[in-house]
């Protein structure tokens, strides 16, 4: 009987304070959901350190070859997939010669599922590219960062054949490729260890390459310090990165239609904090009087 | 009905059974999650033993013996036997009498890795950091790299000062403290946005694969 009057005496506020956590579940849920299907894309600013990472590409000269390392696996794939798919088509639009490592068990094969996704562009299509000529898969090989240190001296010492099994010294790509002086920008797609952090610390400050980075948002802010000490090139930080890259690239895709789903989600996000702030306030106001 | 729609229908069934935890724990979650540890377990055996164990180990003692079968000699690759020993010793945490020799593993690992890891983190994360931080206050005709590069060496500074608890955080010093303080939280409050952009980030991805590749609703 008490507790029935008590809850009878409960403000809004206060309800609002003990609210079932699977409500707010919900309404998350719906504002991630529910924008997918309008298939609205966000016109958003391109930031600079993604327009440095454009930049970069945008320099080299057709021919020019790029070594982009994945190093993440599917369960980033809603982050990173995006900038290696633009990463690719970016590359491959500027006749640029793409190769492609990991030093994740299952980053090759995210690199696979990019390029099968890329080459349905009609552009792409049309330049009729040829494994071991315009791009080459290198795949996995155990032994993070020392995999980065040795390849400075030489790729054949982690890499003596690609992920199909030929030899480097058959792949016409590969021929004049020894270390990193014939790489002409590094890309390293990262959620984790080894990922960006180890390749500024063996590639960057040993064997001064360029490099370019795409990472999971938890990770971006760790970046940025690397930016200002010119330790990288620029940082596509997130959905948002990839999306910026794909507006950059004036080729909007998936993430920047996921951008919606995002940008609706954390406005309610915010809203719940306010509300939950108020609720607080208002509560602790109340037993205080 | 092909296979990949089949893995699209038992990756969709397994999603909703992770999912169906935010509502409460239940028989369906338990076996989704069983599911998951279950297979990755054996993923990642199967990947250890392909990807590092044979050729790491394997194929290079394969190489060894052929070499000592044809000239008569090993060049250099008999050093993989020392891993090889090392690896074998780290096993023996299972027979407890003898599972103090698994820290001779250990140790080499801890030694190995903190030697390489010594210079290059110093290099990369500490000096050239600290470098960075040493910037010109005013940079003629450019406002904003001006008011970046304040703002570097004000955080940088009063950050530093929050963390000294030799002297009592009083007066100018107390208020320095303060001041890095807030440089601190407004950093963790970025790393907290960056972390649900993240998070929200996933979400998308597994509605996305609900909606958009399960039901082809859009």
């Amino acid at each position: 009987m008490n507790e029935t009057t008590n809850q009878e005496k409960k403000t809004f506020w206060e309800k609002l304070l003990s609210i079932d956590r699977r409500i707010i579940f919900l309404f998350i849920a719906v504002a991630i959901s529910l924008p997918l299907f309008f298939k609205t894309s966000l016109d958003m600013p391109v930031s600079p350190v993604v327009q440095e990472v454009y930049n970069a590409v945008e320099k080299l000269q057709a021919g020019s070859k790029v070594l982009v390392s994945f190093d993440y696996d599917p369960s980033s794939m809603p982050e990173l997939q995006p900038m290696a798919e633009s990463f690719f088509r970016h590359c491959f639009r500027n006749n640029l010669k793409v190769i492609i490592m990991g030093l994740w068990p299952q980053g090759p094969l995210q690199a696979n599922i990019a390029l099968e996704q890329v080459f349905k562009d009609e552009d792409i299509k049309a330049k009729n590219l040829q494994y071991g000529i315009d791009y080459v898969n290198l795949g996995f090989t155990a032994g993070n960062e020392v995999v980065i240190d040795r390849m400075g001296h030489d790729f054949r010492e982690s890499y003596p054949a690609d992920s199909r099994g030929t030899p480097l010294s058959e792949i016409p790509l590969m021929r004049g490729v020894r270390n990193y002086d014939n790489i002409d920008l590094i890309l390293n797609l990262s959620a984790g260890y080894p990922g960006t952090q180890e390749w500024v610390q063996y590639a960057v400050d040993v064997f001064h390459v360029k490099l370019a980075a795409g990472n999971t948002a938890v990770q971006a802010p760790s970046m940025y310090p690397y930016i200002q000490t010119g330790q990288l090139a620029g940082v596509l930080g997130g959905m948002k990165g990839g999306a910026e890259y794909e507006i950059a690239l004036k080729r909007p895709a998936r993430a920047v239609s996921y951008m919606f789903s995002q940008a609706i989600a954390h406005g309610v996000i915010c809203l719940f904090i306010i509300i939950g702030n108020i609720a607080f306030f208002s509560s602790r106001k109340k037993k205080t009087s | 009905m092909s296979g990949e729609v089949i893995g699209v229908w038992i990756g969709a069934i397994l999603t909703l059974g992770i999912f169906s935890f935010l509502y409460k724990d239940n028989p369906f979650y338990k076996f989704s999650e069983a599911l998951f540890v279950g297979i990755s377990a054996g993923y990642w055996f199967v990947v250890t033993f392909w990807q590092y164990f044979v050729p790491k180990f394997w194929d290079n003692l394969a190489l060894a013996y052929s070499e000592l079968l044809t000239k008569g000699r090993v060049d250099y690759h008999w050093i993989y036997l020392v891993g090889g020993f090392f690896g074998v010793l780290m096993l023996l945490r299972l027979v407890p009498k003898i599972g103090w020799l698994s820290r001779w593993s250990l140790a080499f690992i801890v030694g190995t890795t903190a030697g390489l890891q010594f210079t290059r983190y110093l290099e990369s994360n500490g000096i050239k950091q600290v470098v960075g931080t040493i910037s010109p206050l005013l940079v003629s005709g450019n406002m904003n790299a001006t008011i970046g590069n304040i703002i570097i060496v004000v955080g940088t500074f009063c950050g530093l000062i929050y963390f000294f608890f030799s002297k009592e955080h009083k007066g100018a010093f107390g208020g320095a403290a303060r001041v890095g303080v807030w440089f601190l939280m407004i950093t963790f409050g970025a790393l907290f946005g960056y972390t649900v952009m993240s998070r929200m980030s996933l979400l998308i991805g597994r509605m996305d694969y609900l909606f958009g590749i399960w039901l082809s609703l859009y």
